[in-house]
């Protein structure tokens, strides 16, 4: 048995290809060439998986499998042997998420404002919805790319789980190894999983054109696809449904683009039974805790946010504190789910430039990730989650045999990977490293010398020392080297080496500077002592904290509840008892619980009321904030199936500021672009919790419908979407309510339809409706349809010219939420007038004065206010417009809206009189908890300011540290606005859009 | 029968002052004498139980009250306010009449570098819109014309007029420029679309267009007669001579600072309208001399990390500073909330300002930006007699209730669109 000399290794290498097959079975252009692939990987530290080590280990594989391994194994006669001393040898990494071998997605350039596509525009028998494509089997479409194949192999990988991330029912990855070699032996595994997503990818189809609307379309997608079972003949042949349901076996993988999308897809999840493994966003870490809960497996990137350039203070204002604060912890999410045990993989997918994945990785070791975990999240964490851990992931006996050797320790700095072994075949990535050249030799060059080689391959420092000491060049490809130094006779000139190594000399010829040709030959006489290569154990990286929610005006700990007496104030009880003057009010447990003079109690913090006025907190009937991805669901005239519920974003800033104001709850609302818009949420601004807790709890669910101006679309002419005309708005409201009335009449085993069954609840008085509305003839049409199908229209919103049917409106129970002042930015206000409420009111409807506007919404006390002014409206009955009217109208009047005991503690500590324009809200108290406090707020911005301060300067620093930096730009969140056509954005960038040169917005 | 009596009296009451019908008033014929009430003289003095007198469209302020004859129309405001008529700057008030409705859209022209272009020729004196700004006191405003780099002049107008020529009251005296945005475009919605571009090189290579015009100006006006007359360059000589000023639409420090280097060159006088940051240089633009319109303080705070309040707050940090500052009502349908102009003032004094202090920066200082400081803005003997009678505060919507308005003496209608269909609809259900 002769040992195999890793000189020779490269060599075969280059002949390894195809080398595999017994049996050949397609045609070869030459004679048979059969091989074993028998090798054995002798004298190594082989990593086993990331719990097992064995020294002085040696492999063997065989025909493209891991035939044995172990430090007793026997060396078989006909294996090639490649001496392995000093190496480690670890299976190669797998990626559970990755598109290698795949088309690029095209991105669809879907425009709100073109021509409307309706259906999937995909040709054959599958879903209506072309983002649904759980019939795509990504391994018909797989084709070795080698190019791709070899950057992925140079980072340590050996098999990926791939697809085409397309869509929002993506079909099924397929296991694949990154060797060199035919489709057929490539992939290892036809079906790994099951892809979803949010993002409707390539679609060109209107639906879903939100967040709320892709949730609805996969919520709907699991009815169909339990349906379907029944092979209804209503549906004939769909594959996409039909192999929904094959892949269901499958594990199913989410992959989503933020921390809350987590939770969204969990909660669809668990509303069909299936437990998802989630594609993270990297921003995990900022809700450990939520992700917990999810007992989902997590398959996280390690791109981290690139440093900005942070020179121009006055660009640098614009950057919010969250970017700049993720920037800085984004290195941290993997082991802040190593802290919390929660199972995850890591993958290289989302890099910009795979070569940062070793750097990333170690970063994120550096920045508390244990190595074991990191092993383990890139080999047997990933193998286990898609069910391929017979093949991959650990260096098992019967395992494919992908592995690589690398110099040292996978995650140490100074480490390399030598060789990327996959099925079995030998790949180069750093074959230079095999030969270290280090080591002191004597070497006769005419005269005895000594040559002292020292550093690490490609990093060589030689010299060679007689009478004195000479700086050698050294270069090295594999084992040719070559040398160079001055000329003893005259330094000017050069002597130039050329020798190969063969493990233990190197001997060759050379030039001198005379011209003159020498042999020479240098013979190590010591190795050089290599440090053992280890990774850095420095204490983790300091890091500023999360905060709840992530943005600047989070905290670490949330406020806390507490019980509070406050005294001396002039209290609006919006009671009989009306306004009481030096009054005290006491909040125990998140309720009031006692209101008068002299109150007392041990147990509660004393709130000085003197001189300020508190009122019941603001309800805002109307509003769009703290919803994300989208707040209209436009691409058809009904979408009661989509649900602002789904889509709450805790970290929007406006709560904070809605805050401000004295608003405790708010009513988020679809926006108005469609007749039956979608299902709507009350808020509590609970600031710092999460979707779930920021729900105002057991209250009578609500939808947003819309008529006039919006629906029919009329600043759009080329949109074919009906109707074009309030006729043919009454007809889509009949419509839509009678296809209700027959739905509820099929019996059982019917296709179960999200739609359908939300507008069902309205004829069964469960849901009510909030409709956006103008001019008179619509709202009393819409009463008229709804007096036809035996409802009610709960609130009319907006209802500009409800003054002109006021009687109607309270005939018919309707409430009314409205504007204080808005009129003539379009046809359909024109008769808009500020007295509307308070003829509404003197008529006997129930009115509210609602926002619509992120930044009206913390003046509405201020806006209710102008009915004293316009109409004579009292004091009193103007701030129920904004408190108690809203309260009731929302049905929630029994726990909000007025400060009597047992009523929840929503509660504003005004400055002065809450219905003056001087008025500034001190203390904003939800459910007893001061969510909102001026003085705290300013001890606050100097927080922010300090850490902001922070990372600025250690930005800076990364950029002086080398780091590659990208240009500052605005951090800046779209207003969500009701309407598409008016937009009364009142942020700056929406003002100043035109002025970008080319470009008229800064969003659609 | 007083039932039956009181509808038949509103609908002959409605159908007599239906907007169509209301007019602008006739000249002063009767001098006017307001007694009692409190004079909120605009330039922070407040005088109470104070006397107004009204002559040929002059104000009189009187120490005490004079006898009362019959050829004086007396007033009795005892109990109530006397403030400055209130002036809107920077509005594209009655250039447009339905924001959403192209065909009423006259305010944005076509081309870039536009001083010839004159918003007073196209200002509609009958737009339904200005009849509300009177009810809540505002008398004057600023017409400005938008679009393209240089946009045009504004003229100032007042309030109760037949047609423009009418209304005029400082003609053409301020010509327009909207400077590009000076910061990198931001990432919106999600996908990274910022950065990626240098906006702040593009923006100041289009400035260095309008330096060259002016340049060319300057040397084009040295000349009397030409040639070839170029209209564009006409229009801007009151620029150099400084009997117009140089409005900058801005709003960022890089884009003030730069409009300041801009004006220094021509020697320019310059005012910023816009200005959501200048709190940040209000030192600077103090020591220049540099006014702002400030953008409408109800405003969501410019940057995320920015204090809740910021917009709230910041004329009170200009005034702290020296600026001299007004407010206007200038986003999307801006026009039609120009009403609220003193509640935004009000809102400025909730947050640092005295109540004097802003009511001068709707009164006395944009008077003193819009160079019609010699003839209205304050309570000053020989101005214009346009002044407003509020039954409470006028900055505070909790009371305030104008009672009366005069446009150069002249009793203003305070009725409107709104007061009539109010009015009419009483009347359907009997309130």
């Amino acid at each position: 048995m002769k040992k195999f000399s890793f000189r020779s290794l490269g060599v075969l290498l280059a002949f390894l290809v195809h080398g595999l097959q017994a049996q050949v079975t397609f045609p070869i252009n030459d004679v048979a060439n059969p091989r074993a692939g028998y090798y054995a990987f002798v004298h190594a530290t082989v990593v086993k998986d990331a719990k097992t080590t064995l020294q002085n280990a040696t492999l063997i594989v065989k025909q493209g499998r891991i035939e044995a391994v172990g430090t007793s194994v026997a060396i078989p006669k006909d294996a090639v042997v490649i001496e392995c001393k000093g190496k480690f040898i670890y299976p190669s990494f797998v990626d559970a998420f990755s598109d290698y071998g795949m088309e690029a997605v095209t991105a669809s350039n879907y425009s709100y404002r073109a021509p409307s596509q309706m259906l999937s525009n995909t040709k054959g028998p599958f879903s209506w919805n072309q983002a649904l494509k759980s019939e795509v089997e990504h391994a018909k479409h797989f084709a070795v790319n080698e190019a791709k194949a070899k950057e992925l192999r140079k980072l340590g990988f050996g098999a990926v789980s791939t697809l085409q991330p397309d869509g929002i029912s993506r079909g099924t990855s397929a296991l694949v190894s990154l060797a060199k070699d035919r489709e057929n032996m490539v992939i290892l595994k036809e079906k790994t999983a099951a892809h979803f997503s949010f993002e409707k990818g390539s679609s060109t189809q209107d639906y879903p054109g939100s967040l709320m609307g892709s949730v609805a379309l996969l919520r709907q997608n699991f009815l169909d696809a339990q349906w379907y079972k029944s092979k209804p003949a209503q549906e004939g042949l769909n594959l996409s449904l039909d192999r929904f349901n094959q892949n269901a076996g499958l594990p199913q993988i989410f992959a989503v683009t933020d921390k809350w999308n987590v939770l969204r897809a969990d909660k669809i999840g668990d509303e069909f039974g299936v437990q998802y493994i989630i594609k993270g966003s990297g921003e995990e870490y900022q809700r450990i805790d939520e992700m917990k809960a999810t007992k989902a497996a997590f398959i996280l990137p390690l791109a981290f946010p690139q440093t900005i350039d942070v020179e121009d203070p006055t660009d640098m204002r614009f950057v919010n504190v969250a970017e700049l604060k993720h920037w800085e912890l984004a290195p941290t999410n993997p082991a802040a789910f190593e802290k919390a045990n929660i199972s995850f993989a890591l993958t290289a997918n989302g890099l910009k430039d795979v070569n940062s994945f070793m750097p990333n990785l170690r970063k994120a070791i550096q920045y508390g990730l244990s190595e074991q975990k990191a092993l383990e999240a890139l080999t047997a964490t990933p193998a286990q989650l898609l069910g391929v851990s017979d093949l991959v992931g650990s260096l098992d006996p019967g395992k494919v045999a992908n592995f690589f050797i690398a110099s040292g320790p996978v995650f140490a700095e100074k480490s390399a990977i030598i060789e990327n072994w996959v099925q079995g075949n030998g790949y180069a990535v750093q074959s230079d490293l095999w030969t270290n050249l280090a080591g002191t030799y004597q070497i006769n060059l005419g005269s005895p010398a000594k040559l002292v080689i020292q550093g690490e391959p490609g990093s060589y420092k030689a010299s060679l020392i007689a009478s004195d000491t000479t700086q050698v060049d050294l270069t090295q490809k594999e084992q040719l080297v070559n040398l160079g130094y001055a000329s003893k006779a005259d330094k000017s000139q050069r002597v130039r080496l050329t020798g190969s190594f063969d493990g233990s000399s190197i001997s060759g010829t050379g030039q001198l500077a005379s011209g003159n040709w020498i042999s020479w030959k240098a013979v190590r006489s010591e190795a050089a002592k290599s440090d053992s290569i280890q990774v850095k154990t420095n204490k983790p990286e300091a890091v500023g904290d999360v905060v709840y929610p992530f943005n600047g005006f989070g905290q670490k700990t949330i406020a806390k509840q507490e019980n509070l007496l406050i005294q001396h104030a002039t209290v609006w009880t919006n009671e009989k008892q009306g306004v009481l003057k030096d009054a005290d009010v006491l909040v125990k447990a998140g309720k009031i619980v006692q209101v008068g003079k002299g109150l007392k109690d041990p147990s509660a913090r004393i709130v000085d009321g003197t001189g300020k006025h508190v009122t019941a907190g603001i309800i805002d009937e109307h509003s769009h904030v703290g919803a994300t991805g989208g707040i209209n669901e436009c691409t058809q005239s009904v979408t009661a199936e989509v649900r602002i519920a789904d889509v709450i974003d805790p970290d929007d800033v406006d709560i904070y500021r809605q805050l401000s104001g004295g608003v405790t709850a708010s009513h988020i609302l679809h926006g108005s672009c469609n007749v039956i818009g979608g299902q709507t949420q009350l808020l509590k601004f609970r600031w710092g919790q999460n979707a779930e807790a920021l729900k105002f709890a057991n209250w009578d669910p609500f939808i947003k419908f819309a008529l006039g101006e919006n629906v029919k679309r009329s600043w759009n002419t080329s949109n074919p979407r009906f109707p074009d005309t309030r006729m043919g708005v009454e007809q889509v409201l009949t419509d839509a309510f009678t296809r209700a009335r027959d739905y509820e009449k099929q019996g059982p085993g019917k296709r179960i339809d999200l739609e359908l069954e939300t507008l069902l609840e309205i004829l069964n008085k469960k849901r009510f409706i909030t409709c956006h509305s103008y001019v008179q003839s619509e709202i009393n049409s819409i009463l008229k349809v709804a007096d036809k199908f035996g409802f009610t229209v709960n609130t009319l919103t907006h209802i500009l010219e409800g003054y002109k049917v006021a009687d109607k409106m309270k005939a018919h129970g309707a409430n009314a939420s409205t504007f204080a002042d808005w009129w003539n930015y379009k046809m359909e206000v024109l008769d808009a007038i500020p007295q509307n409420a308070a003829i509404m009111q003197a008529v006997g409807v129930n009115v509210a004065i609602n926002s619509d506007d992120a930044e009206m919404a913390r003046r509405l006390n201020q806006e209710a206010a102008k009915s004293i002014k316009y109409a004579g409206m009292s004091e009193e009955d103007a701030l129920k417009m904004v408190t108690l009217n809203p309260a009731k109208m929302l049905h929630v009047a029994d726990r909000v809206g007025s400060i009597a005991p047992g009523k929840d503690a929503d509660l504003v500590i005004w400055s002065d009189h809450p219905l003056s324009i001087y008025a500034k809200s001190e203390k904003t108290i939800v459910d007893g908890t001061v969510v909102f406090d001026r003085a705290e707020d300013v001890k606050l911005q100097e927080a922010l300011k300090v850490e902001k301060q922070r990372l600025i300067q250690k930005m800076i620093a990364s950029k002086k540290g080398g780091a590659p930096t990208r240009p500052s730009a605005p951090s800046v969140k779209k207003q969500n606005m009701c309407e598409e056509d008016h937009n009364h954005d009142k942020s700056l960038w929406e003002r100043i859009a035109s002025r970008f040169i080319d470009e008229d917005h800064i969003n659609e | 029968m007083k039932k039956l009596l009181i509808p038949i009296f509103c609908f002959l009451g409605l159908s007599l002052m239906a907007q169509e019908t209301m007019h602008p008033s006739p000249a002063q014929a009767k001098k006017i004498v307001i007694t009692g009430a409190t004079l909120h003289i605009g330039n922070g003095q407040v005088i109470s139980n104070g006397t107004v007198s009204i002559d040929k469209g002059k104000l009189t302020i009187l120490s005490t009250a004079p006898a009362i004859s019959a050829e004086v129309e007396h007033i009795d405001a005892t109990g109530k306010h006397i403030y400055p008529g209130v002036i809107a700057p920077n509005t594209n008030l009655g250039l447009v009449e339905v924001s959403s409705t192209k065909s009423t859209v006259d305010f944005d022209e076509l081309g870039e570098m536009n001083p010839n272009i004159r918003s007073i020729v196209a200002y509609n004196t009958d737009s339904k819109v200005i009849n509300t700004l009177r009810t809540n006191g505002v008398l004057l405003a600023q017409i400005v014309p938008q679009g393209g780099l240089i946009s045009g002049s504004s003229t100032v107008v007042q309030l109760d007029a037949w047609n423009w020529e009418d209304a005029a009251y400082a003609l053409d005296n301020g010509v327009h420029m909207t400077f590009p945005a000076l910061i990198n475009r931001p990432n919106g919605g999600g996908g990274r679309r910022g950065g990626d571009s240098d906006a702040v090189k593009a923006g100041l290579e289009r400035i260095e267009t309008a330096r060259v015009f002016f340049r060319e100006a300057k040397a084009y006006l040295n000349e009397k007669s030409h040639a070839a007359v170029n209209l564009k360059f006409e229009a801007t000589k009151g620029l150099f001579d400084r009997s117009k000023s140089l409005y900058v639409h801005c709003d960022l420090v890089k884009e003030m600072l730069t409009a300041i280097d801009f004006a220094k060159e021509f020697n320019f006088k310059l005012v910023i309208a816009g200005g959501t940051d200048s709190w940040m240089i209000a030192d600077i633009l103090a020591a220049n001399q540099v006014a702002v319109i400030l953008h409408e303080p109800h405003a969501l705070p410019a940057a995320e990390d920015d204090a809740v309040d910021q917009p709230y707050k910041t004329g009170a940090q200009l005034q702290k500073a020296g600026v001299l500052f007004t407010i206007c009502q200038d986003s999307g349908d801006g026009y039609t909330q120009i009403r609220n102009l003193p509640f935004l003032a009000g809102t400025m004094a909730a947050y640092g300002l005295t109540r004097e202090e802003a009511l001068s920066a709707i009164t006395l200082n944009p008077a003193k930006i819009l160079g019609i400081a010699d003839r209205t803005g304050s309570l000053e003997n020989g101005k214009d007699a346009n002044i407003v009678i509020c039954q409470g505060d006028l900055l505070d919507m909790k009371s305030s209730v104008v009672t009366h308005a005069f446009i150069q003496g002249r009793a203003v209608d305070l009725n409107n669109k709104h007061t009539q269909l109010y009015n009419r609809y009483k009347y359907k259900y009997n309130l």
